[in-house]
């Protein structure tokens, strides 16, 4: 939704605190401590199917409860029949925790990583202008429309990083160079914009050509 | 169930319908029923984001790089192994970025796509970082989103806004507040706020 203008006011709440409800830290727990963990992309890609009137109506912790919901029925941790019940199937085996309260500050604070050793040496380098390609996918993708077909500069490259636009749909990592690149107010936004504010993105390779 | 539409009022992040609180435990209940987690791990998940995280963590690393010249070039070469050396490290914060706020230069730092946030450093979210409002309009109308905050820039200033499109997370190191000179890190950890550290305020 970045650059659409009517969305309304941004409103900073005071002192705000990490949950406003019960029920939201449990949500976040949950989707932490599921057997749908890891894979961050199809997690984004299952909020992203919520329809856009409903998304826009949802509070951050409706979408994550509705996506995990899907997640589960798709990964087949649980049965629709369970989810309407709120009941196990008695048949079902039981399963065992992921995450055992012992584990989860060791869990939470290890750091892994989304790079990945890359054969092939990245296409661009810091310095080089690029155009983000006019792509219009129907599926997850992190090229924000607001860059698509505009020109901007790579400032830094930040080696192979895990494809979302692959891993997203069961596609594997499919490791693709990642940069940052940096795009000036006016190419972006027209001449209204101030000359010297700019936008810095991290767009992967098959996002670029060279412009 | 091809889409999980709930039937309840929708109110803009005011207090939800008490539906969704009873749809929540309906689920915990069923996935600690099948096995599949464990309440005592949700309650140590809830425990970590609410007392092991937070910008305190952010502040420390910035009133570091105040203070040591050092920490400072370190923080900026490979953010990520420096703030590490603090002991800030798990998910949301696995490539870590410093940019750092000069008088020429102000940053800002928004996810345009989803909410993505340095959750080590940072702590979670608040809800106006993860609303279409700010999402929407941090890059189409940067400085009318800070002046909403109080940060009025004059146009010399150069506004710099890092949309967080991938998993590298962005933390801005504000300028020292100037009368500072004579205090400790401690001291100066506790000038450090969780919007300076966005780039939504200076302080």
């Amino acid at each position: 939704m970045g650059g659409m203008h009517g969305l309304g006011p941004v409103a900073p709440e005071p002192d705000e605190p990490v949950f406003h409800h019960d029920w939201e830290r449990r949500v976040h727990a949950l989707v932490i401590a599921s057997p749908t963990r890891g894979n961050i992309d199809a997690g984004r890609h299952q909020r992203e199917l919520i329809p856009g009137p409903d998304y826009l109506a949802m509070t951050y912790y409706e979408r994550w409860f509705a996506a995990l919901r899907e997640m589960l029925l798709k990964g087949g941790a649980v049965s629709a029949e369970e989810l309407a019940s709120g009941r196990a199937d008695p048949a079902a085996a039981k399963a065992t925790p992921r995450l055992s309260a012992e584990m989860v500050a060791a869990a939470l604070s290890r750091s892994g990583s989304y790079l990945r050793d890359d054969p092939s040496p990245p296409a661009f380098a810091p310095g080089e202008r690029v155009r983000a390609r006019n792509l219009s996918p129907v599926g997850h993708t992190r090229l924000a429309r607001y860059v698509r077909g505009r020109i901007g500069a790579v400032e830094r490259s930040h080696g192979a990083h895990v494809f979302p636009d692959s891993h997203a749909h069961g596609g594997g990592e499919d490791p693709r160079p990642l940069y940052t690149v940096r795009f000036m107010a006016r190419d972006l936004w027209g001449p209204g914009a101030e000359e010297r504010d700019s936008f810095s993105l991290d767009l992967w390779e098959p996002y670029l050509e060279r412009a | 169930m091809p889409h999980d539409h709930p039937h309840h009022d929708h109110n803009h992040g005011q207090e939800p319908p008490s539906d969704i609180a009873l749809r929540v435990k309906a689920l915990e209940s069923l996935l600690v029923e099948k096995g599949l987690v464990d309440p005592a791990a949700l309650d140590a998940i809830v425990d970590y984001y609410e007392t092991k995280v937070g910008p305190r963590n952010g502040a420390r690393v910035v009133a570091k790089a105040w203070s040591d010249p050092d920490y400072r070039a370190r923080l900026l070469a490979d953010a990520t192994a420096a703030i590490a050396e603090l002991g800030y490290t798990g998910g949301q914060g696995e490539h870590m970025v410093a940019v750092e706020n000069t008088p020429a230069t102000h940053n800002m730092v928004v996810c345009t796509l989803c909410s993505c946030y340095p959750w080590p450093v940072l702590g979670l979210p608040p809800v106006w970082y993860k609303s279409a409002p700010y999402r929407s309009r941090a890059v189409i109308d940067s400085r009318g989103v800070l002046a909403e905050f109080g940060t009025e820039l004059p146009a010399e200033v150069a506004v710099r806004v890092w949309d967080s499109t991938a998993e590298v997370r962005y933390l801005v190191i504000p300028e020292r507040p100037a009368g500072t000179e004579g205090l400790g890190e401690a001291a100066r950890a506790a000038l450090v706020t969780r919007d300076g550290m966005i780039g939504t305020a200076r302080l």
